[in-house]
């Protein structure tokens, strides 16, 4: 190591032991923490997703009762959605967007640290109440009016959309900071039009989640107003309304389709340009259809609400609305297939799971034109079709690219590569059951079996294609286990990487397996789109060697702006997050929580802010 | 020098500054950030209210129009507040730092006075959130404007105390310059919500 790594490592380093553990703002330990979390949630809401699979493989089985199958579809849904796919994603925005951008950290560390102990909070806040068997059991979206305070007693609802408020601050806080890191912490050269296709997908995608999560933040609020300090927002007899519940969460909720979507097309435009050898397809077009889905997400809410009753002409409007955002999605995927066509593709497990996406992906796409139709909706909707189509959309469309992203910044986070062979088991185990255990659901779906219903009698004629599902997540959850096995071993066993094992194009490539507590030496300079493949990577210098420095650029045309100080490690966030928490847990209780909760919030946030000595 | 040639290293950074102020700075588009995700928040709560009024018959449905004379001196000491607001960012943006010392002590009193204000605002609503929808969406606007009154007095009231008990560096202006502009927006999005909350059960 040379004095300058060492020197520049010193300076960025986390004190040892459990204080740097809680007062770390390293984005990499920030992003592996949330990563390991939200692992550990896909396969608990995994199992329970097996538990309810087993309960419908038979006509008749009582094993699980009505209200354990309510709990378990909810606890499935509610964690699937909002504590593993979306924070997921911002977890590998978290750990990728400085390495991708030559920096040293994210544009406001502590914000980064205070976004996953709020995400914790989260987690905490609806697997806490599962132990004391206090569980939601109304759905992931829990509908106004079954969710207020005629039909809920109890605290099953607010537990549900207390979590909320923990995963929607969570995420608003790294959105805004992977926005800012994005537009200003380019490195010189890098404009917006030189910028990783994964750089322009995450930047979408913030401002994405910024329009989109006020909208369910809002309508939970509305909620625990109405069953805490007794407001009439969802109330009919006093002049509320129900179907606003629904307008509110769908605003919110099919962008954040996208917003889980969106993140994963940025994983296959990296992974295809570096397995394939070239630069990727369609740069243009590819950014252009981002664009196009971002802004399209945010005028198709009505399509999850058909059944309601609406006038005709919206039905119309909302169905060619929801028919239109094919046309930039297919035209990702042609620009995906152009490049493995086009290129020298090598099949590693990565492109593999491209491959698997692309194919899935299409199949989910389609069956979801299907849906946005009105008329055929009408006949679909709540029955198994959609448990089939919104499968094949979000794991197709999203956790399969993830998994590739999985395989393919392993070595760059660990220093070592996962293995090939195992990972080939793991991905036809996972791809084969997968299908398996969902297509028939499209059949079943047709056949008239209804969503969320606990058992079924034998009458009815859904018991073979059932246990073909069944079978089908069994093989899956084999290969999720052999998936997770060989990501353990191969953090002593895997062959060592290397800094660019696999030849990659982006920055992230250019520094040591695992990145150096500063991630990089010196500022890249950038000239195109590849830098790594044009060689010569030149370098700036000039940032403090002593203390924490980043360097600001313009936000267009990335030229070098200013030298701005950056944060050490700091328990505040933690302390800020312990204060908010309180209020959020305090407020289920008493609307006195909001008045007296807001005290030692505001001493923290006093905390965070005040200068410290050294600096003034 | 040899090992930075063999780094490939071609310039130096050096010389830049150290600090910036205004949409040059960081914290700016932090701020820029937040203010995104509350103005959606307010344009939604907006979207609410005239979402129930849309179902309802007549506006309110069943209590008289909150009384305008708290609502209009709110609305009216909100808007002169942005004079000495601008002055002082003008006053950070050149380094001033006597100006923003009493202009900070200035803004918090104005904090003060409006939050009074405020306080008889929620007295003459003449509707309580429990009476029905409208009063909930009535209460909902005037709550999400005051936390927003809330945040901003609290920063200004830090930012004070932090810059009478040290020496002011050029961070500091760019912090002054950032609080000023988030009150503007405080400014700025409660005019819809005046003219929804005091006009709208007048006119809608």
């Amino acid at each position: 190591m040379s004095p300058r790594t060492e020197r520049l490592a010193r300076t960025w380093s986390d004190p040892p032991g459990l204080r740097g553990f809680l007062t770390t703002v390293d984005h990499k330990r920030i992003a592996a923490r949330y990563i390991v979390v939200t692992m550990a949630l896909l396969a608990l809401d995994g199992l329970v997703a097996v538990d309810m699979r087993l309960q419908l493989a038979f006509p008749g089985l009582q094993r699980l009762h009505a209200q354990g199958f309510n709990e378990a579809f909810s606890l499935h849904g509610s964690g699937m959605m909002f504590l593993v796919s979306v924070p997921v994603m911002e977890a590998m925005a978290i750990w990728l967007v400085p390495l991708m951008l030559g920096q040293r950290n994210m544009a406001f560390p502590r914000l980064n640290a205070f976004s996953f102990w709020m995400y914790l909070g989260g987690v905490l806040m609806i697997w806490v109440p599962h132990i004391a068997n206090v569980t939601p059991d109304l759905g992931w979206f829990e509908y106004a009016p079954l969710s207020g305070p005629a039909y809920s007693p109890g605290h099953r609802a607010d537990v549900w959309a207390q979590m909320i408020t923990f995963t929607e601050v969570a995420a608003l806080a790294a959105s805004v900071n992977t926005f800012v890191t994005i537009m200003r912490l380019r490195p010189p050269g890098m404009t917006l039009a030189r910028m990783p296709l994964f750089l322009w997908a995450m930047l979408i995608t913030s401002l994405m989640t910024i329009f989109a999560l006020p909208a369910v933040m809002l309508v939970t609020s509305m909620l625990i107003a109405d069953r805490l300090v007794a407001t009439h927002f969802f109330d009919v007899a006093a002049g509320g309304d129900v179907i606003l519940f629904q307008h509110l969460f769908w605003f919110f909720g099919h962008p954040e389709v996208y917003i889980i979507f969106i993140p994963a097309l940025g994983f296959v435009a990296a992974i295809v340009e570096t397995f394939c050898r070239r630069p990727t397809f369609g740069y243009v077009p590819i950014v252009l259809s981002l664009v196009a889905i971002g802004v399209l997400a945010f005028g198709l809410w009505v399509h999850h609400m058909f059944a309601t009753g609406l006038p005709r002409l919206g039905n119309s409007l909302y169905t060619a609305a929801s028919l239109v955002i094919a046309i930039p999605a297919g035209l990702q995927i042609f620009c995906y297939i152009a490049t493995i066509w086009s290129g020298r593709p090598r099949f590693r497990t990565p492109l593999m799971w491209v491959v698997a996406f692309i194919v899935t992906f299409v199949i989910g796409g389609l069956s979801g034109l299907m849906t946005a139709s009105a008329p055929l909706d009408l006949q679909l909707t709540d029955t198994y079709f959609v448990v089939a189509h919104l499968h094949y959309v979000l794991i197709g469309g999203a956790l399969f690219p993830l998994f590739g992203a999985f395989v393919y910044w392993y070595p760059k986070a660990t220093g070592r590569l996962m293995s090939e062979a195992w990972g080939k088991v793991s991905f036809w185990l996972i791809v084969g059951g997968f299908n398996l255990g969902f297509f028939p659901m499209h059949l079943l779906g047709l056949m008239g079996m209804p969503r969320r219903i606990y058992t079924y009698p034998p009458e009815t004629g859904w018991g073979p294609l059932n246990i073909v599902a069944t079978a089908g997540a069994a093989i899956a959850a084999l290969g999720a286990a052999i998936f997770v096995a060989n990501a353990l071993l191969s953090l002593r066993r895997g062959a060592v990487a290397g800094a660019d094992p696999w030849g990659g194009s982006t920055l992230e490539w250019s520094t040591a397996s695992p990145p150096p507590p500063h991630n990089f030496d010196y500022t890249p300079l950038v000239k195109d789109r590849t830098p790594l493949w044009t060689g010569g990577q030149p370098q700036l210098d000039g940032l403090a060697l002593d203390r924490r420095e980043l360097l600001l650029t313009t936000p267009v045309e990335a030229l070098p702006d200013y030298r701005q100080r950056s944060p050490g490690p700091s328990v505040w966030p933690l302390l800020t997050a312990l204060a908010v928490g309180a209020m959020f847990v305090g407020s289920i209780f008493t609307p006195w929580a909001l008045v007296l909760g807001a005290l030692p919030v505001g001493a923290a946030v006093t905390g965070w802010f005040w200068p410290k000595r050294r600096e003034s | 020098m040899s090992a930075e040639r063999d780094a490939g290293v071609v310039g130096d950074l050096s010389h830049l500054p150290d600090t910036a102020i205004g949409p040059r700075n960081l914290i700016w588009w932090g701020t820029l950030g937040f203010m995104l995700i509350e103005g959606v928040a307010f344009l939604l709560a907006a979207g609410v209210y005239l979402y129930l009024r849309g179902q309802a018959g007549p506006w309110p449905p069943s209590s008289p129009p909150p009384d305008l004379a708290w609502g209009t001196a709110f609305t009216v000491l909100l808007l002169l507040s942005e004079i000495p607001n601008r002055w002082i960012d003008r006053r950070a943006r050149a380094h001033d730092a006597r100006a923003v010392r009493i202009g900070l002590v200035v803004m918090a009193v104005l904090g003060v006075a409006l939050m009074v204000l405020r306080a008889f605002e929620f007295a003459h609503l003449n509707v309580r959130w429990d009476h029905d929808a409208y009063g909930s969406a009535t209460w909902m606007l005037l709550f999400l404007h005051t936390v927003h009154v809330l945040t901003d007095l609290g920063d200004t009231i830090v930012l004070g105390a932090c810059l009478f008990t040290r020496r002011i560096d050029p961070s500091h202006f760019a912090d002054v310059d950032d609080n000023a502009g988030y009150w503007s927006f405080v400014v700025l999005s409660w005019l819809p919500i005046y003219a929804l909350v005091y006009w709208g059960p007048r006119l809608l």
